[in-house]
Order: C-alpha cells, then sequence, then structure tokens
C-alpha cells in the first residue's frame, strides 16, 4: 500500500517538474534549429538565430536598455536597501514597524494593481512618462527584496563587533566601511543580483511605466511576438535564461567565497 | 595614568531605573570589579564609561575631566566583550592592529606592537589565522591583546571569561591577572562570580538591584560584609538576629538566643550600636562540624542534628537542625563525611563573626 503511494507522489512530481522545465527545454532546444520556422521538427544544429540575433537593432538598443535598466535598479535599491536596513536594524526610528511595512508590501500587492497605481500616480503629478520612472518604478518593485536579505544578515551581525571597532578609535563611518559593510558584502550582492534579475525579467510593470520608443528584452520579445513567431525568440529566450539563471548562481559562488574567507 | 569616577550617576530606561544614584572612584592602576546578580546594573555602568550609554544624570570623569560628551571612539578605552566580539573577516594580526591605525604609528612600529601584544597573551604564531580558526580560549587573548595594544587609559571587561567552561577560566584569570598586574592599566571588571571577583580585585564593587550594596578590598567585603545581601552573595553566611549589649571602640558583645553571648571585633561590626538589634553573621566555613561530644579549646560550641548533607568532592555543605533553627556550614572532608541525622557538634571562633546593623 504504502509502495504504491510514493510510486504516485514521485510520478507526479515528475511531471509537475516536466510541465515547468520542459517548455524552457524546448525553447533552448529550438534556438539552435536550423528550421526556419521556429517550431519542431529539428532539421539541424544551427548558431545562425543567435548571428541574426546579433544583427539585430531593436533587440541589441532593447537590450542594452534592459541592461542599464537592471544595474542602475540594482545599485540604487541595494542602497537604499541597506540604509534602510541600518536605520531599521541598528537604530530605534518612530514607527518602524509601519515603516517597514510599507517598504515590504510591494512585494504582497499584485503587480498589475502597483503598476496602475503608480501611474495614476504620475498622472495626478502630471508628470510625463520618462526613462527616470520607469527606473523609479523598478526600484519600489525591486526594494523590497534586498532588504529582506540585507535585514536578515544585518540582523546576525553582532553588535558588540561594531562597539569593539569604535572603542579601537574607528569612528562611525569608518566602523560601518571597516566592518559592517564587509561582513554586509555577501548579502548586498545576492540583493544586488536579485534587483538586476527581477528588473531585467520584469514585464508588467515595465509595459505600463516604460515611455514611448523605449524597449526592454522582455517587451520588445512581447511585441515581436505579436507579428509573428520567430525563431530569433527562441534564441534571445535562450539568452535570457542564461543570464537570469547564470547570474545569481556566479553570485552565489562569489558570496560563499568570501563567507569562507571570513569564516563568517 | 588613569583614574575613573562615576559622580551622583543615574541610568534610566523609560520609567525604569537600572541604576541608582552611584558614585565611585578607580585609582590609577587599579583592578575594579563590579559583582552582582543578574541585572543588577554592573553591565549599565561599564557601559556608561565605555561611552556606550549616555548616563541619565551625573558626571563620568578620567583623569578628572568630565567626558560625558567625548564620544566612544575619542576615549582611548581597550574593551573586551563576554562574546570576544573579533572581525571575523579579518585576521588576527588585523584584528590586532586595527586600533593603531586610527593612532599615530608608523607601519614597523605597528607590527613590533602587534608582535608584542601577541607575546603578551602568548599566542605569537596566531598572527595569520582567521578568529574561527581559533579556539574561545584563544580568541579572548586575542580581544585582550586587541584591547591593550593602543594602550588605553582604562581597560574594560565585561564577564570576559564566562564563555568559557570552568577549566580555562581559571587558566585565563590567573593569565588576566598576570599581564593587568604587569602593564598596570586601571582596570574595571564585570562579573556575577565571585570567586573571580575575590581573586582578581584591588576592589570589589557589590551591586545589588542598580545600588551599590559595599566597596571595599575582597577581605573587607568578605570578612566584614556591610549588608545581609553582601553577606550571603559572598559565599554562604548564617544570618542570626540578636540585640548588642555592649559596645566600645575594639569589640561588641552581642546576645543572640541560640548561642549566647558572641564578642565580635569592632572592626567587623562597624554598624552596631549598644541597645539596639543586631544580625550575627557567621560564615559556613567558618563554622566546623565534630563528634558529639568533642570540645575544643577557644570556641564556642552547640548540639545540633545533620539534615542535609550535600557533597562536593574536597568539601561538604551541611545543613543541620540546631533547636529551631537550620544552620549551614561547609567542611573540609576529614576521612569521613558526617552522616544525615546523625547528633554532631558545632564549633566557631567569636572572633570569625561579623554583625551588622539591624534594619
Ligand atoms: N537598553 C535597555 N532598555 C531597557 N532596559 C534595560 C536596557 N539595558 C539594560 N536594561 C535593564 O537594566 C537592568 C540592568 O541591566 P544590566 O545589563 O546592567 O545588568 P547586569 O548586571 O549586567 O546583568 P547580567 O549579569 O545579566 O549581565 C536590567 O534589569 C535590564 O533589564
Ligand atoms: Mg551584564
Amino acid at each position: 500500500m504504502r509502495g504504491w503511494g510514493w510510486q504516485a507522489i514521485r510520478a507526479w512530481t515528475l511531471l509537475v517538474y516536466a510541465f515547468m522545465f520542459l517548455p524552457i527545454a524546448v525553447v533552448v532546444l529550438l534556438s539552435f534549429n536550423a528550421n526556419q520556422f521556429g517550431s519542431f521538427p529539428m532539421t539541424g544544429f544551427s548558431l545562425q538565430w543567435f548571428v541574426e540575433l546579433s544583427q539585430n537593432d531593436a533587440i541589441l538598443r532593447a537590450f542594452r536598455t534592459s541592461l542599464l535598466l537592471g544595474a542602475l535598479t540594482a545599485a540604487i535599491s541595494t542602497t537604499l536597501g541597506v540604509l534602510a536596513s541600518l536605520a531599521l536594524v541598528r537604530y530605534r526610528v518612530p514607527g518602524e514597524n509601519i515603516i517597514s511595512t510599507m517598504l515590504i508590501a510591494p512585494i504582497l500587492v499584485p503587480e498589475v494593481v502597483l503598476a496602475v497605481a503608480l501611474l495614476l500616480f504620475l498622472n495626478f503629478l502630471s508628470l510625463p512618462k520618462s526613462f527616470p520612472l520607469l527606473l523609479m518604478g523598478h526600484v519600489i518593485f525591486t526594494l523590497p527584496f534586498v532588504l529582506l536579505v540585507v535585514q536578515a544578515r544585518l540582523v546576525s551581525i553582532r553588535r558588540d563587533v561594531e562597539e569593539a571597532a569604535m572603542s579601537l578609535g574607528a569612528s562611525p563611518m569608518q566602523t560601518f566601511f571597516q566592518i559592517t559593510l564587509p561582513l554586509l558584502m555577501p548579502a548586498v550582492l545576492a540583493g544586488a543580483l536579485f534587483a538586476f534579475t527581477i528588473s531585467f525579467d520584469d514585464i508588467t510593470g515595465t509595459l505600463f511605466w516604460k515611455p514611448g520608443g523605449v524597449e526592454t528584452v522582455p517587451t520588445q520579445i512581447f511585441a515581436m511576438l505579436r507579428n509573428s513567431i520567430s525563431p530569433e525568440i527562441n534564441a534571445l529566450g535562450t539568452v535570457m535564461i542564461l543570464i537570469t539563471v547564470g547570474l545569481p548562481l556566479l553570485g552565489l559562488a562569489i558570496a560563499r567565497k568570501i563567507n569562507q574567507k571570513s569564516g563568517a | 595614568m588613569s583614574t575613573v569616577a562615576l559622580e551622583n550617576v543615574v541610568k534610566r530606561f523609560g520609567t525604569f531605573t537600572a541604576v541608582h544614584q552611584t558614585s565611585l572612584e578607580m585609582d590609577d592602576g587599579e583592578f575594579v570589579t563590579l559583582l552582582g546578580p543578574s541585572g543588577c546594573g554592573k553591565t549599565t555602568n561599564l557601559r556608561m564609561i565605555a561611552g556606550l550609554l549616555d548616563p541619565t544624570e551625573g558626571n563620568i570623569l578620567i583623569n578628572g575631566q568630565r567626558i560625558n560628551d567625548v564620544p566612544i571612539h575619542k576615549r582611548n578605552l581597550g574593551i573586551v566583550f563576554q562574546n570576544y566580539a573579533l572581525f571575523p573577516h579579518k585576521t588576527v594580526a588585523e584584528n590586532v592592529a586595527f586600533g593603531l591605525k586610527y593612532r599615530d604609528v608608523s607601519r614597523a612600529e605597528m607590527e613590533e606592537r602587534v608582535r608584542r601584544a601577541l607575546d603578551l597573551v602568548q599566542l605569537p604564531d596566531s598572527g595569520a589565522k582567521y578568529p574561527k580558526a581559533l579556539s574561545g580560549g584563544q580568541q579572548q587573548r586575542i580581544a585582550l591583546a586587541r584591547a591593550i595594544v593602543i594602550e588605553p587609559s582604562v581597560l574594560l571587561l565585561d564577564e570576559p571569561l564566562s564563555a568559557l567552561d570552568a577549566n580555562l577560566r581559571e587558566d585565563m584569570r590567573i593569565e588576566l591577572k598576570r599581564i593587568q598586574d604587569r602593564i598596570g592599566v586601571t582596570t574595571v571588571f564585570v562579573t556575577h562570580d565571585q570567586s573571580e571577583a575575590l581573586a582578581m580585585s584591588d576592589k570589589i564593587v557589590v551591586m545589588s538591584a542598580g545600588h551599590v550594596e559595599q566597596v571595599g578590598t575582597p577581605e573587607e567585603v568578605y570578612n566584614a560584609p556591610g549588608s545581609e545581601f553582601v553577606a550571603n552573595f559572598l559565599g554562604a553566611s548564617n544570618i542570626l538576629d540578636g540585640t548588642c549589649e555592649q559596645a566600645d571602640g575594639t569589640a561588641v558583645l552581642i546576645d543572640v538566643p541560640l548561642l549566647g553571648r558572641i564578642t565580635v571585633p569592632r572592626a567587623k561590626a562597624p554598624a552596631v550600636r549598644p541597645g539596639a538589634g543586631a544580625k550575627l553573621v557567621l560564615r559556613a566555613e567558618k563554622l566546623v562540624l565534630a563528634g558529639e561530644d568533642a570540645r575544643k579549646e577557644d570556641t564556642i560550641s552547640i548540639p545540633g542534628v545533620v539534615e542535609t548533607v550535600d557533597y562536593q568532592g574536597q568539601a561538604v555543605r551541611y545543613f543541620v537542625r540546631s533547636g529551631e533553627t537550620q544552620l549551614q556550614a561547609i567542611n573540609m572532608i576529614d576521612e569521613r563525611p558526617f552522616a544525615k541525622g546523625q547528633p554532631v557538634s558545632l564549633h566557631f571562633r567569636q572572633r570569625d563573626c561579623a554583625a551588622l546593623g539591624a534594619e
């Protein structure tokens, strides 16, 4: 009886995984297909779609926009996230619970709602859509992730280590850069990668917020799909997968290295 | 080098008063211990001296200078924390050199001073290691080296030994005292362990619930406790109610119902007044059990029956009933301990007693 039950669970698990990962595998597989149409059957191995991709101006422009947007989002989100965490964890701030909840809230609110809300807010202020506002949207959206990661780490950094540094003559600022920040580094790195990846992947908010003429990789793919299913999209998908999976893995490896060295 | 003083210091957290009005003076080079049970305000006092907490009222003075408004990083203090607080991402040598970076010290001198500090704590070859690679005791030595290498005006230690296991704690205690003697730095040491306090201190400040109960040398607080709390916190004592019948400059005579008339040296009963109530303090170690009919010169003897025997290795703690009173005695074991229910005689010398004035 028990054996049968386990078999069923195992089969079900496999099915779920297949359902999740098969489409991704298919995209990757088809991106190397020599066939003119982005679908089965495979007619041979070819890198032609990647070559075409690298010659497609619209895609390259979208790529640059996405990279810039992701990098700026990561930088701003991480800086704000570290500052906010310090304030919330290390100092008594009046109303800190409310502030904390507000900062985390964007995770809980459905993205569409958040997107519309921000858009309406901009309308209300009669601000036109622009790249900085798109960036702001991404920062709001990624900040909670950074905050959660950095706060968790900051809580585990003992206060007396910082106090020891100050007693030895380091000013609060020097203590932060000499002690707190290096110990926080794995979390800062993880937060930045999270922010970059989320921003790089995002489509819902971006569709609402982006000014006319600006495309990110996801919105570009979306636009291309409206005309036809080009095999280039498979190649682009493969590149996206590489970035959004590869980067966090890389970051994880680096964080582990740092941790090993410091033995924290 | 330096003196430290607290002047009418009070510390409140909201409505809760952690330290009631306290004044203390610590001489240059003195080893002062703040001793008391958990929550009595020892750490609070230490952190106010360190500059990690602001006193609600009163002044903190170092070398006679009011330093309330000097931030911690300008106070030139060495602090050793209970959990070592080493920088995990820096090597031992970098840890020890940390404070020197903020002082006007050449590279060569820095290396020399780090080397000397590591020698002093007997870990000369550990410079390249990371703290994680060291044992607890070794980490605490490095923390000490890091604190003293800057030649602090005052060394502050908050229960630095309590994270170590019992054997190591004894070794470190001796080591710490040796180093402190050697460099002669004024030291404030916080502990709740009375044997640590007695063994190490020049001066003990016994605290209870935010108040200073008594300040004195280890002998003074041990032999002439100033309050019932002190008598019981530093080892176990029997405290018996009585009346003072006579008192002069050299001795006081106290009548205790169970024991009769006891003569106590005046030095051990400073607060007793003739005609008033008094409490006789009889240390458990000074009350000696003997066979039922034993006679001893020069001692007071009373009969009793052993009620509880608490065997502790080389010593044993007895609870003995004598009349209506239960008395506590801690004796070295000679041959075999007395058994439960055995009738015994209890002996003590009058000059080993101390007395407190009644409240
Ligand atoms: N930041 C704070 N806010 C509120 N109360 C505090 C704070 N710090 C300490 N207290 C209270 O002040 C009292 C004294 O604390 P303190 O840490 O000085 O005790 P301690 O003698 O060092 O005790 P222990 O041996 O447990 O370390 C305690 O009752 C504690 O709860
Ligand atoms: Mg404490």
